[in-house]
């Protein structure tokens, strides 16, 4: 199973729902793995400490003009949609950051002048957190290919357990990435009402891809009670709510997990694995 | 010899657009008679819009290009191109054009944007 723990903006506790629901599960017997796929701001390994041991280059591949070859004939720079190559006279110019890989340059051109270079777009760490496997990317600086290593980083999900999903924030194409095909979308916001216009969008994005999901609050008691309102006039469940207890946040600022410095909490996050059909 | 100005109008009198990449189209100017002619810029929602657009001013045969801004992909195809480039002009494009011909404008040495900068101004 994989369940996706998203919201609908940074910092409502996504991460901190997704790294104790998956130390939970694990630490019940369920084969479990935290997949962070926020692979811009990864930081599930500030709280789960995994012992790494392995690392793996992600690469794509981008054009490499061999000058010698080339004819300057244009048709590269003419196929390509997303102008990461362009032919100016004689010369031809390549703008990797921009290339999605899509391979029409080098298909198309005559001279065979086009090698495909590997461009390493980022990283990806993989490793136990005690009986929690872990696998963690990291997004190169500068690089726009999201997505793509997202996509990478979900390969390593192991078919038989369950996988629990941290998401980038937002609505774009790296979320779109992260939880399409999940079994479920566990939707974390804080009920504000940036939070709620935030979960709107959330709720449309997920409703739009067919995704079954369901709404966890996050410190639940700093707004209002719009959430809870629109959740039932939109037939939403709310599985979970936390509350706004001080000592959670302390936890979180040192690094730690709610379970491991709060035991009373275990329960909850119990509970809410069940409910998920996690557990 | 022909100058691009990036402009919010397709007239003489129109505005220099600030943005390179997303301008709403180019006046190119023939400095000997003052003659133009007004450039669509295509590409403008795309990403590499100004790659894109740099590739349809060196198309035109303009030697010199006159705008706000200019982020750096831009910037390097237009060196491709082998066009010198003047960022920071301001007022409509027959004064920008008169300011180049007297020498007032001094000569870019490189980008003066990031990338992307254009997208939402
Ligand atoms: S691989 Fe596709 S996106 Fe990349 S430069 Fe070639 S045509 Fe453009
Ligand atoms: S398609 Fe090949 S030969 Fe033609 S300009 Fe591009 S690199 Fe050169």
């Amino acid at each position: 199973m994989i369940l996706a723990v998203a919201s609908g903006k940074g910092g409502t506790g996504k991460t901190t729902v997704a790294t104790n629901l998956a130390k939970v599960c694990a630490a019940a017997g369920r084969p479990t793995q935290y997949i962070d796929c926020d692979v811009e701001e990864p930081n599930g390994h500030i709280f789960l400490k995994p012992q790494i041991d392995g690392r793996e280059e992600v690469t794509v591949e981008v054009p490499q003009v061999d000058a010698a070859k080339c004819i300057g004939c244009g048709r590269c720079g003419q196929i390509c949609q997303y102008s990461a190559i362009v032919c100016i006279g004689e010369k031809v110019l390549t703008f990797e950051q921009l290339c999605h890989s899509c391979g029409g340059c080098w298909l198309v051109c005559p001279a065979e002048a086009i090698e495909r270079e590997p461009l390493r777009i980022g990283e990806i760490e993989t490793g136990q957190a005690g009986p929690l496997g872990f696998v963690s990317g990291r997004l190169e600086i500068g690089h726009v290919r999201t997505p793509s290593l997202i996509r990478s980083v979900r390969r390593h999900i192991q078919s038989d357990g369950l996988a629990i999903v941290d998401v980038p924030p937002g609505t774009s194409c790296p979320v779109v990435a992260a939880i399409r095909g999940v079994d479920f979308v566990l939707l974390v916001t804080e009920p504000t009402p940036f939070g709620l216009n935030d979960l709107k969008l959330a709720v449309e994005l997920v409703r739009e891809m067919g995704l079954p999901f369901a709404v966890a609050i996050n410190r639940d008691g700093i707004g209002n009670d719009q959430t809870q309102a629109y959740c039932k006039a939109e037939g939403i469940e709310i599985v979970a709510s936390i509350p706004d207890d001080r000592r959670i946040a302390q936890a979180y600022s040192t690094g730690q997990m709610i379970v491991d410095a709060l035991p009373e909490y275990t329960e909850r996050f119990r509970d809410l694995a069940t409910r998920l059909g996690a557990l | 010899m022909k100058v691009a100005v990036t402009s919010t109008g397709r007239t003489m009198d129109a505005q220099v657009d600030p943005r390179f990449g997303r301008a709403a189209c180019f006046v190119v100017v023939d400095t000997d008679n003052m003659e133009f002619e007004a450039v669509e810029n295509t590409n403008v929602d795309a990403g590499g819009a100004g790659i894109s657009a740099a590739k349809v001013v060196i198309d035109t045969g303009a030697r010199a290009v006159l705008t706000g801004n200019c982020g750096p992909n831009a910037e390097r195809t237009l060196r491709a191109g082998n066009i010198t480039l003047y960022t920071g002009v301001t007022g409509a494009v027959a004064e920008a054009v008169e300011r180049f011909k007297a020498g007032k404008l001094t000569e870019a040495t490189g980008p003066n944007v990031q990338s992307h900068s254009g997208m939402n101004s």
